[in-house]
């Protein structure tokens, strides 16, 4: 355990030294992280401009969810989609020996190869978004909503990654299928909007198929101080149940693994 | 090469990117899966016109107007960008070059040849939103089908040729997958992919109206629910086309300055 922990310092420190070597990158990625995050709030505010409720919702509570959303997308694209953007690429070009030669786990050691710390200025967006929201409903957050909403938070984490472990583990049965990190993106987009939202099949798939109710909605709901703590259990079991999966069918896939040329 | 030679190769280009995109399958898939965001849409905006109509749209509209927007984003949708990156960077370009053929010809001819997959996906689509909404909304006339028909041609090469541009500035910059996403947030947000245009605020609208984005997607969704009368579209149309001239000056500009600093590296 403490040699993983080791070995993750080192892995992030890499990452922190590529990073000081693009000083510029780090610039301009983090204001155009910031726009982009602007721009995705402009459908809200047509939705908005049009409705003052839209499926139970108000203008400023839908706001929490798309601060949810942004906070997770931070999450995502700083530290999950880029470490296995490459194994896409390591699978492809048959590179993944050099790191199932390496003694630890290679799912360990793939996922905490790369890390992109300027994705991190969405953090600051999604606070912002939070404190504007809630100044605007005049309230603020109780402690016990923000300590759900938090705990909620890690399990979100749990939840992409394995969901990011799943889709990876695509990779090993198609031979060209280099552009799912886009698919990816798309079907996450959907929890920009709060899940009361979607109806019939779409809403079932939502919840339970690839539960991005739980990712953004819910957590919009415990800084409410609408969510039943109760809930964190079943959110709990379902992370545990995703986590699980995601382990065996990754082993499984690398079983499959047949080294270059595919 | 001249001109005539070159048409003379593109029945066998598209056979060959037909079979390309047989052979490639998943990936095909995958990128026609990515564009489901219209469905998803389509179940927010109903849920919003649940009580009265927005705008010229009620939940019918919506209906109509989204899977509109899917069917034509699966037949203008354009990811060379995203394959011009890939082989820029790894030197494999080159394979294109050394063949006596303009290469924007080749990548012209192999999103086209895609088109008759991602029918497969969009014919269904197509045939719920008539079954959903009736045909009355449809173009009426052979002269409103022809406007429809211009514009959503017109539309393919804004797509095709900004995804071009985008891919050439792979020559320039260490990877041009960054304008990629761009041009993705702006496509989503100003060409009518999430809202109708129109739902816009007037000042945002005037501004929506001389970018490229809404020409790409918009105009030919609009003409194909009917949103307006035929005599309406010829000003938008006009615009989309001198988008279409100016995207191919620059296409030809960014292709050329890039092809003469390029040093093919890597492989």
């Amino acid at each position: 355990m403490l040699r993983y922990l080791r070995l993750l310092g080192v892995q992030l420190h890499t990452s922190l030294l590529t990073l000081l070597q693009y000083r510029f990158d780090f610039a301009t990625e983090g204001l155009l992280e910031l726009l982009w995050t602007a721009t995705a709030l402009v459908p809200l505010f047509v939705v908005f401009d049009a409705r003052r409720i839209v499926a139970g919702w108000t203008f400023e509570e839908a706001l929490l969810v798309v601060g949810w959303f942004t906070l997770l997308q931070a999450v995502l694209e700083g530290a999950i989609n880029p470490s296995l953007t490459s194994v896409v690429e390591h699978i492809r070009k048959g590179t993944l020996d050099f790191i199932l030669l390496k003694p630890a786990d290679a799912q360990f050691l793939v996922s905490t190869a790369r890390f992109q710390p300027w994705r991190a200025t969405n953090l600051l967006a999604a606070v912002a978004i939070f404190v504007f929201a809630f100044r605007r409903m005049h309230t603020v957050p109780s402690p016990g909503g923000v300590a759900l909403a938090l705990a909620l938070l890690a399990v979100s984490t749990v939840l992409l990654y394995s969901m990011w472990i799943l889709t990876v583990s695509a990779a090993f049965y198609v031979v060209r299928i280099d552009n799912l990190t886009y698919l990816f993106g798309a079907i996450f987009d959907a929890a920009r909007w709060p899940s009361s939202v979607f109806r019939g099949v779409v809403g079932f798939v939502f919840t339970f198929v690839i539960p991005l109710a739980l990712m953004t909605t819910y957590p919009a709901l415990a800084l409410l101080d609408r969510l039943r703590p109760a809930t964190l259990a079943l959110a709990l079991s379902i992370a545990a149940i995703f986590a699980g999966a995601s382990r065996v069918v990754w082993l499984r896939a690398l079983a499959r693994y047949t080294s270059a040329g595919g | 090469m001249t001109l005539p030679a070159a048409a003379r190769a593109v029945p066998t280009l598209l056979r060959v990117g037909f079979a390309e995109a047989v052979a490639y399958r998943a990936e095909l898939f995958v990128w026609i899966l990515t564009s489901t965001m219209p469905l998803i849409m389509l179940a927010l905006w109903t849920a919003v016109a649940r009580d009265a109509p927005v705008g010229r749209y009620d939940q019918r509209g919506f209906v109509a107007y989204f899977l509109a927007v899917f069917v034509v984003r699966q037949l203008t949708g354009s990811w060379i960008a995203w394959e011009m990156n890939y082989e820029i960077r790894q030197g494999t370009i080159a394979s294109r070059l050394l063949r006596p053929l303009p290469p924007i010809l080749h990548y012209a001819s192999e999103t086209l040849a895609a088109i008759p997959l991602r029918l497969v996906v969009a014919l269904p689509v197509a045939g719920c939103a008539l079954w959903v909404t009736g045909a009355e909304q449809l173009p009426r006339g052979p002269v409103a089908w022809a406007v429809w028909l211009a514009a959503i041609a017109g539309g393919w090469l804004i797509a095709f040729l900004l995804s071009f541009c985008i891919g050439s500035l792979a020559f320039y910059l260490e990877s041009s997958a960054k304008v990629m996403d761009l041009s993705l947030v702006l496509l989503f947000v100003f060409s009518g992919y999430l809202f109708p245009v129109e739902l816009l605020p007037a000042g945002l609208r005037a501004v929506v109206d001389w970018l490229p984005f809404r020409y790409q997607l918009g105009l030919p969704v609009e003409l194909l629910v009917s949103a307006y009368d035929v005599r309406d579209a010829l000003r938008p149309l006009a615009i989309q086309w001198g988008w279409v001239v100016a995207l191919l000056a620059a296409a030809a500009a960014l292709w050329r300055g890039g092809l003469s600093r390029y040093a093919a590296f890597g492989g």
